[in-house]
């Protein structure tokens, strides 16, 4: 495999595509659909908030390995933060995936597997899939889908 | 068939050749020799079309139809030189019947609303066929909406083959007009495009063909065929982006009103009342894309020099090597496998999604298209959300499907 290969494949994304963490639905909570019209990949993030505090997360939806992948990172990221937190931590998974090549990626502790993405232009959008959904889902917006078109 | 009298090693030899004449296929993808399998997306350029591109701007760039100095002439008879080689490539009675648009879209556009605005009505139906791209639906929506005609959809087997039964059964006497493929751009099916031409006509309906893929896999030849409109692209013609033909035959055109207002359509103008320019023109309005329509008359040259006979047997003869090949990887599926196919190998991988596919094997040099590939229904009918789909021109050889076939083995190597 070439070397922008394993750094956007590494094993802990394959992991997550594999056996993707908290996929199923939240019984009551907020449900936000993302899509991708680029690939027609669809996910489903689900949440329970309660009293500011992001009780519970999980997902649903099909979609390649990098968008399985990051959603169910982001679902074991952001339980437990408050709304304000999981709200910083988007702008900080945003900025990482986004960033210029020649700068050091942010550090997001286990999220920081998937900032390899950053070279595959095409593949940003997949990465963000799952993220814009609960963004909507966190700024209290959720409605018609969120595209990342 | 042509296919059987052209022995594998000449075309090979023939293919290598081809492929040097277009100067893009040397160049390097991610350290790799470059593998193009997109050309469903859109074809390269010969050096000859480029050269024509650049000749025409660096020699006789002005507008066309109206000044009368010595570049406007040779502007106006480069881009009517060029209106007569399309002619000739599709076979058309008259070279007013070839009206020059942007793309194949704007040509199915420019029937659905000028030829629908005037034909259809509350009730007519309008028959195309499920495995239709987006740009062959969305404007007869369009249209339906407006007039309250209704969109019937011929289905299609399980092999992505049309159901020829049913497009028995769904042509009556309210079908208006059939808008059909003749060659899948999602599926690689090859329609029976002059058998549906003869039903729908003694039906009493026109059709429009849909040759944006087929018009470089295939000859074509309007009068022969039969077709009353027929759309294709410059784009996959080998030719440039933005400009695109209509054939309409001239009765029809004639009778149609114009599409879009503007310079170049009219034949005078008044506040009171304007009236419409001669065929072509009346739908030709405001300055063309005259150097992308140079562009695409010396890529229809370029074709005709090649010839259909050795391209239809070279791509016959690579369609079933790399159907073969591609079938062969594990896990592999094909999607779309009807008996007559062109130049389009459709495929999904078990446990793994085609954009994952397209990215690993774009590392190793291969372009192939994945997604839905403008077709959400066709990949609804196959029940997937996306397909990997390798797609074949002249130039490409054996050594490319090999290059692919090694990179789907690294796909499931990294995926096992």
């Amino acid at each position: 495999m070439s070397d922008g290969l394993q750094e956007l494949y590494q094993e802990v994304i394959l992991d997550h595509n594999r056996r993707p963490r908290n996929f199923r639905l939240i019984a009551g909570g907020v449900t936000q659909e993302g899509y991708n019209p680029l690939c027609g990949d669809r996910v489903l993030v689900s949440m329970a908030i309660e009293n500011g505090v992001v009780r519970d997360v999980a997902f649903e939806g099909q979609g390649c390995a990098i968008a399985k992948a990051s959603a169910s990172l982001m679902t074991e990221a952001l339980k437990g933060l408050t709304v304000a937190e999981a709200q910083e931590r988007f702008a900080q998974f945003q900025s990482m995936v986004t960033s210029a090549h020649d700068e050091p990626p942010a550090d997001l502790g286990k999220l920081s597997v998937l900032a390899g993405v950053r070279e595959f232009p095409t593949r940003v959008k997949c990465a963000s899939l799952a993220w814009h959904a609960a963004k909507a889902v966190l700024d209290g917006a959720p409605a018609a889908p969120v595209s990342t078109e | 068939m042509a296919a059987e009298t052209v022995p594998a090693v000449e075309t090979a030899a023939r293919a290598a050749s081809v492929r040097e004449e277009f100067p893009i296929l040397a160049i390097e993808a991610h350290g790799r020799r470059l593998a193009y399998l997109d050309n469903a997306a859109t074809t390269q350029k010969p050096r000859e079309v480029v050269d024509a591109i650049a000749g025409y701007y660096t020699t006789s760039n002005a507008n066309v139809h109206r000044g009368v100095h010595l570049l406007s002439e040779r502007a106006t008879a480069a881009f009517e030189g060029a209106r007569d080689d399309v002619a000739a490539y599709f076979g058309a009675a008259h070279r007013h019947e070839i009206i020059f648009t942007r793309n194949a879209t704007e040509g199915i556009n420019l029937v659905a609303q000028s030829w629908g605005g005037r034909h259809l009505s509350a009730g007519d139906e309008v028959l195309i066929s499920a495995m239709e791209h987006h740009s062959n639906i969305v404007p007869w929506q369009l249209a339906c909406e407006r007039t309250g005609a209704v969109l019937k959809v011929v289905p299609i087997d399980d092999r992505g083959a049309l159901d020829m039964e049913a497009f028995g059964r769904l042509l009556g006497p309210r079908t208006k007009i059939v808008a059909m493929t003749q060659l899948s751009n999602a599926l690689g099916t090859v329609t029976p495009m002059a058998e549906i031409i003869r039903a729908a006509h003694d039906a009493g309906a026109v059709v429009l063909v849909d040759g944006a893929q087929a018009a470089y896999h295939l000859p074509v030849h309007v009068q022969a065929l039969g077709a009353d409109f027929y759309v294709a692209t410059g784009h996959k013609l080998y030719g440039p982006t933005g400009i695109g033909v209509l054939y309409g035959r001239e009765a029809l055109l004639d009778a149609m009103p114009p599409y879009q207002g503007g310079g170049d359509m009219i034949a005078s103008v008044t506040f009171e009342k304007s009236t419409w320019n001669t065929l072509p023109y009346k739908f030709e309005a405001g300055t063309p894309h005259i150097a992308g329509a140079v562009g695409l008359g010396a890529a229809t040259r370029f074709i005709r020099r090649v010839g259909f006979d050795w391209i239809a047997a070279h791509e016959a003869d690579l369609l079933a090597y790399a159907t073969a090949a591609i079938a062969a990887v594990p896990g592999v599926r094909l999607v779309g496998t009807a008996p007559v196919k062109a130049s389009i190998v459709s495929f999904v991988m078990e446990g793994v999604h085609p954009h994952d596919i397209g990215t690993v094997v774009d590392r190793m040099g291969v372009a192939i298209r994945t997604g839905h590939h403008c077709a959400q229904p066709v990949m609804a009918r196959f029940g997937v959300p996306a397909t990997a789909r390798a797609s074949l021109a002249m130039y490409n050889t054996r050594e490319d499907i090999d290059q692919l076939v090694d990179a789907l083995h690294e796909v499931r190597r990294v995926f096992a």
